[in-house]
């Protein structure tokens, strides 16, 4: 445990000392929101590859293939997928035509107050589902790991939130990008470690790996089972399975190129050819370390088994308790020093795009007309943001308490990102007549079935028995699907168009040519900052 | 310097010079070569991608063949994904040195005054 603290303290004191730097040399909005655009391709490709492994897709992702092996095995792949719609549709227009948030490109051609509000609230919402996921993994690493210390849950949830908005408050996002790189540096190497330790006890054997893992003994209901972990169908299985995994793959597909910490990422480089660089740089580091996740994953459900995770700590400590297996209690210090260190980092990261969205398309563009009334205000409100936020986010973690997978709670937000936000910034980009309506359609659709979707279906609504109630509202669901997508996705599509074919917008159609070609050539972009 | 793109009225001289860039020969040229490499890269990946969803979903028996020892379709098929996806960077990046060559000497032709004042005499573009 000593090791534990040890790593999480330096990790804590580095990454302050850079948020001290950063604090220093922040001077501006260009210089708060977006890092002064001076930021490498190398570098965003650490921090973007950093704000999407999360503790969803470390403690989460891990728990979900050691319980579900290939079930878990698609969500991997999923997370991958949607890097590929990043780097040929959405990067390259995004930072040539905008300025800090996703709410500028729709700015840019339509009315500016009404679709900047919507932008705001789904990039709020997002953030908040986004938020809670982390927290939760937090307080599941501490029940893990300081049981009987003294240091609880709550302790835990408040010192993270505390740290998250010094880094925010103080050094914005130059300071938020460097923590984000040095956390994607640290998961990347525990990640091997573990993956090499993990076929190591298979003597680098890969088909003697396999075959272990196609023969997972466990109890299910009672009975002792032994089932194939290579094999679909665990957790999506009939009579609704294959319809929710199409579903949750349509959210895959489009999800991440709406979530808003992923998007202002492309406002911190210099130019587009930069950010386009950035993107594959993320897609190296992302996808092998999915790859590894996959086996890092199955070697749980075979080294640990099903039982023993059910039984320790449940589905989100697999990772840090295989760890422990493989490399003895100083290594479990090191990678749970680690999964909260990238706690940490995504929920900064979460905070900053969330608090920038707040200040700069709802406060400056819609209350005040794009109208800064004193140099620094949308700094300042940002800021304000941040703290309320944070503390706001604390009091519902601890509200909460640590539940279901986090990984499960992350796609939520994710579902949100790709039925509200995800259409509507496609379609500003590459539709000519798409107007304010159809984005105000889109938006309020894609938001509200996402939600309701999720509220009335099986993750919230179900009859338990009981003694063991686990659902929020005890009643048969009225949505069968966990995964929405399938409903919500082509949903906010269609109330984008349809919406926007009934109320055609003159200035938005006359300013699809300049948005095109500032798009693909960068004429008139932002620029980086001079020093 | 305020976001020069949300304040300008649609009849700005940036507005009138981009009208004449969308017309433009390159313009158009370079926009087509993107088309031709983006959308179908774009949909063969993502069919590809719910390919797999489907297979797993829809014909459970074939997902489940072994393949090389206890490796099956499904497995390979996942794995294959990220082979793809990385193939696919790999000649975007290379299909992209042309686009970037073909936008240099776009932008080459264009009156920057035209476009955007402000960036021409203040090089620091911070704010």
């Amino acid at each position: 445990m000593s090791v534990s603290l040890a790593v999480f303290l330096a990790f804590v004191v580095s990454t302050l000392g850079i948020t001290w730097w950063a604090a220093k040399r922040s001077r501006g909005a260009s210089a708060y929101f977006a890092a002064g655009r001076r930021i490498t391709a190398w570098q965003n490709g650490f921090a973007v590859a950093g704000d999407f492994m999360s503790a969803a897709s470390f403690l989460g992702l891990i728990g979900l293939i050691a319980l579900q092996g290939f079930d878990g095995i698609f969500y991997s792949v999923g997370g991958f997928v949607a890097f590929v719609t990043i780097l040929l549709v959405v990067a390259e227009p995004l930072r040539n035509t905008g300025k800090y948030t996703m709410g500028d490109v729709l700015a840019y051609r339509l009315q500016p107050r009404p679709v900047r509000a919507l932008a705001a609230l789904s990039t709020l919402t997002i953030a908040t589902l986004y938020m809670i996921a982390q927290m939760v993994g937090a307080g599941a690493l501490v029940a893990l790991l300081l049981a009987g210390s003294g240091i609880g849950y709550n302790t835990a949830v408040v010192g993270v939130g505390v740290l998250m908005m010094v880094y925010v408050v103080f050094g914005g996002m130059l300071a938020t990008t460097w923590v984000q790189i040095i956390k994607a540096m640290l998961l990347m190497a525990c990640t091997v470690v573990l993956a090499v330790l993990v076929l190591r006890h298979f003597h680098f054997h890969l088909l003697d790996f396999f075959a272990a893992a196609s023969q997972i003994a466990y109890h299910s209901k009672g009975e002792l089972v032994v089932k194939d972990f290579l094999q679909p169908g665990l957790r999506y299985h009939p009579p609704h399975g294959p319809l929710d995994l199409l579903s949750l793959s349509l959210i895959f597909c489009f999800g991440t190129a709406g979530l808003p910490h992923i998007l202002v990422k492309f406002y911190t480089v210099p130019d587009a050819k930069t950010a386009r660089n950035s993107v594959v740089w993320a897609m190296i580091l992302i996808g092998s370390y999915y790859v590894m996740t996959s086996i890092i994953g199955l070697g749980a459900a075979v080294l640990l088994g099903p039982d023993d995770i059910v039984a320790h700590g449940g589905t989100n400590v697999a990772g840090p308790r295989l760890a422990q297996v493989l490399g003895g209690d100083i290594f479990l210090a090191v990678v749970s020093a680690v999964a909260f260190a990238t706690i940490l980092a995504v929920v900064a990261g979460v905070m900053i795009s969330a608090s920038t969205s707040f200040a700069h398309d709802f406060w400056t563009n819609v209350i005040h007309r794009g109208v800064e009334r004193k140099h620094g205000e949308s700094v300042f409100v940002a800021r304000i943001a941040a703290l309320a936020v944070g503390a706001a986010s604390i009091l519902i973690a601890i509200a909460l308490g640590p539940t279901s997978n986090v990984l499960i709670l992350a796609t939520f937000g994710l579902a949100v990102a790709a039925a509200a936000n995800f259409p509507v910034l496609a379609l500003s980009i590459y539709w000519r007549r798409f107007s304010t309506g159809g984005a105000v359609a889109g938006l309020t659709a894609g938001l509200l079935a996402t939600i309701g979707l999720i509220v009335v279906g099986p993750t919230l609504m179900g009859v338990d028995p009981p003694g063991a109630v686990r659902h929020l509202i005890q009643a048969k669901p009225w949505f069968p699907l966990e995964n929405v997508g399938i409903v919500s996705v082509p949903l906010g599509f269609l109330a984008a168009i349809v919406v926007s074919l009934l109320s055609p917008e003159l200035s938005a159609e006359a300013k699809f040519d300049e948005l095109t070609v500032r798009a693909n050539t960068g004429l008139g972009a932002e620029r980086a900052s001079a020093h | 310097m305020n976001s020069p793109q949300a304040n300008t009225p649609p009849q700005s001289s940036a507005h009138l010079e981009c009208a004449r860039i969308a017309a433009s020969k390159p313009f158009k040229d370079l926009f087509a070569i993107k088309r031709m490499f983006i959308v179908p890269a774009f949909i063969f990946f993502l069919l590809n991608f719910i390919g797999l969803a489907v297979l797993v979903g829809s014909a459970p028996k074939l997902a489940s063949a072994r393949v090389i020892g206890t490796v099956n379709v499904a497995y390979l098929f996942a794995i294959a994904q990220f082979v793809l996806g990385w193939t696919i960077a790999g000649l975007y990046l290379i299909a992209s040195a042309k686009f970037d060559r073909l936008t240099k000497d776009i932008i080459a032709q264009v009156d920057l005054r035209q476009i955007d004042p402000t960036q021409i005499n203040a090089p620091s573009g911070g704010n």
